[in-house]
């Protein structure tokens, strides 16, 4: 490798970090993105343009291929859906680096070191899981299968098993450098991934991409050690350790433990969702019309919104801001509470507000919106349900026991708008939607917001 | 290079990752983790490297397949990440706005 190539690989590393360190201040954040284009941009030209490649024009084909699908995926996705995007993106380069170990392996299958070897089997290992368990991630966050956890009996024994079998066919396949162990190693690796997932909370599955983002970054890295290319180990394992550090700040932010994260749904949690739901079908809830919310709305001191994903997901943020302008006009004092991990990732609603242009002023993260709520006339819970969910406070026997949750119970008044009386994405039913001070305005968001608005403007 | 070199460069990345990420606002957590992913999509540069020395239906195949794979996470996390940090820009802008005009009912629309 020339050294021009290797000073633009230094260049490209540097860009990476810079990358990271703008994208951790939300005034530097989007040059830091660029400047991590940019370096990886660099670092691609340079690559292609090597004298010594063979095969050049399929490689450019497959790059703009590549691209062609990225773009306009990237482009249109809706902000709603970002999470599964991120998850999608990240277990497609799982898949790369894993391919790039193996076919690495492929090639010299006497790989020289025993180090190379145990890389390749790193990276089949866990690349695979990567690339797997962000499919399902993916499947479980667009809805194309149930984003509660998935709990078969025995599935411990099998998991655990499958782990083990992939774990001695890669140490196997190092001690004797066979390629077909290597492969079932993989196989088993991406069954792994699937086993290793199906269990994860819907909650919970933010923190799972973030990890699984994490391992990507770790394959990459062991597939740079196996090509003896300094790029990819740096890069990788910048990817590693920070994605690792985000992840234990991801489970922190939700009151979370890692390990909870990915063996709670073992361990009976989904039982208890499932009782909860049989005791809810004999109670009763109060439910009002947009008019008689309207007056508890616009003759209230203080209100507050608690923004959920059902407000992103009927796109009403534009409603929502109408609502509150309105209430705003009339003297009443409106602010918007919002949950760490409202929206379905730490930070998404406030994409999805600052999309509405509400203005920052309004919102309030959870640490200074709970002191409020005590002196609150009326909560609005917009979309959301396991964010504002008591029993995370109240009841050690719930799943989600333990999450920070917003205490919109001390608000003298509650408003619930929902699509039905569906529980929330964990999966788990909220006893405050039963409560004397609860109303429920059901109805898709965007609609009920359009009433609202429609009513106070009559008063 | 020889294996120290590379392990040297193993840690020393590593506690560069721990230190540029210890402190970030929640806010900002989705956007770093679609930023990290995108970087990673650098595997790019090793499936083009093996694609290119690839002899063989097998390996060229399987290094094109990289190379597609590894495209969509790179150009795909980068735009991605752009598309969720052009709304904070928006948002900055609508702050300072907010702190120029200092209207008391709030910023008119």
């Amino acid at each position: 490798m020339s050294t021009l190539t290797q000073s633009a690989y230094l260049l490209t590393a540097l860009c990476f970090i810079l990358a990271l360190k703008g994208l951790s201040s939300p005034k530097t954040a989007r040059n830091g993105n660029l400047i991590g284009a940019f370096g990886a941009a660099l670092a691609v030209v340079v690559t292609v343009s090597q004298r010594h490649l063979g095969h050049r024009v399929p490689i450019i084909a497959a790059i703009v291929i590549g691209t062609v699908v990225a773009v306009p995926a990237a482009r249109v996705v809706k902000m709603t859906a970002i999470p599964q995007m991120v998850a999608m993106f990240n277990g497609v380069g799982g898949g790369a680096a894993m391919l790039v170990a193996l076919d690495e392996y492929v090639r010299l299958h006497r790989l020289d070191s025993t180090a190379a070897a145990i890389a390749v089997a790193f990276a089949a290992i866990v690349g695979s899981v990567s690339f797997t368990g962000s499919l399902i991630t993916f499947a479980k966050l667009q809805e194309m299968m149930t984003g509660r956890p998935i709990v078969v009996p025995g599935a411990q024994f099998v998991t655990s098993v499958v782990a083990l079998g992939a774990l001695g066919c890669g140490v196997a396949a190092i001690a004797t450098s066979n390629v077909a162990l290597l492969i079932v190693c993989t196989a088993l690796s991406l069954a792994l991934g699937v086993l290793f997932v199906l269990p994860v909370g819907g909650a919970d599955v933010p923190v799972v991409i973030s990890l699984l983002n994490a391992f990507t970054g770790l394959t990459v890295a062991a597939s740079g050690y196996v090509l003896n290319n300094t790029l990819l180990i740096v890069a990788g394992t910048l990817v590693g350790a920070s994605g690792t550090m985000l992840t234990q700040l991801m489970a922190r932010a939700m009151g979370r433990k890692i390990t909870g994260v990915l063996f709670g749904a073992f361990s009976g949690s989904s039982s208890a969702g499932s009782t909860a739901e049989v005791v809810s079908t004999d109670r009763g809830v109060r439910s009002a019309g947009a008019d008689d919310i309207a007056i508890l709305l616009a003759y209230a001191r203080k209100v507050a919104i608690v923004p959920g994903y059902g407000l992103a997901v009927a796109q009403a943020q534009h409603t929502c801001r109408e609502l509150v302008d309105l209430l705003e006009s009339r003297g009443v004092q409106v602010f918007y509470a919002i949950h760490p991990v409202a929206g379905r990732m730490p930070g998404h609603m406030n994409v999805l507000l600052a999309e509405a242009n509400v203005p920052y002023e309004q919102l309030k993260e959870m640490d200074d919106a709970n002191p409020e709520f005590s002196s609150t006339d009326v909560a609005v819970v917009v979309g959301a349900n396991d964010v504002v969910n008591p029993a995370a406070r109240d009841s050690p026997g719930s799943p989600i026991y333990g999450m920070p949750i917003l205490n919109v119970d001390e608000a003298t008044n509650v408003v619930f708008m929902k699509r039905s009386m569906r529980p929330g994405f964990a999966g788990i039913d909220n006893a405050l939607l039963y409560h004397p001070k609860t109303t429920l305005f059901f109805g898709d968001a965007k609609d009920s917001l359009s009433k609202l608005v429609a009513a106070v403007k009559a008063l | 290079m020889n294996n120290v070199g590379l392990l040297t460069i193993f840690i020393l990345s590593m506690f560069v990752g721990f230190e540029v990420i210890s402190k970030v606002s929640a806010v900002l957590h989705t956007p770093l983790m679609s930023g990290a992913n995108a970087i990673h999509g650098v595997i790019l540069v090793g499936a083009i490297l093996i694609t290119g020395t690839a002899d063989g239906g097998v390996q060229l195949t399987l290094g094109l397949i990289a190379v597609v794979l590894a495209t969509a996470n790179m150009v795909g996390g980068f735009v991605v990440t752009d598309r969720m940090l052009e709304m904070f820009k928006g948002r900055g802008k609508a702050r300072a706005a907010v702190a120029k005009n200092t209207t008391p009912e709030g910023p008119a629309s």
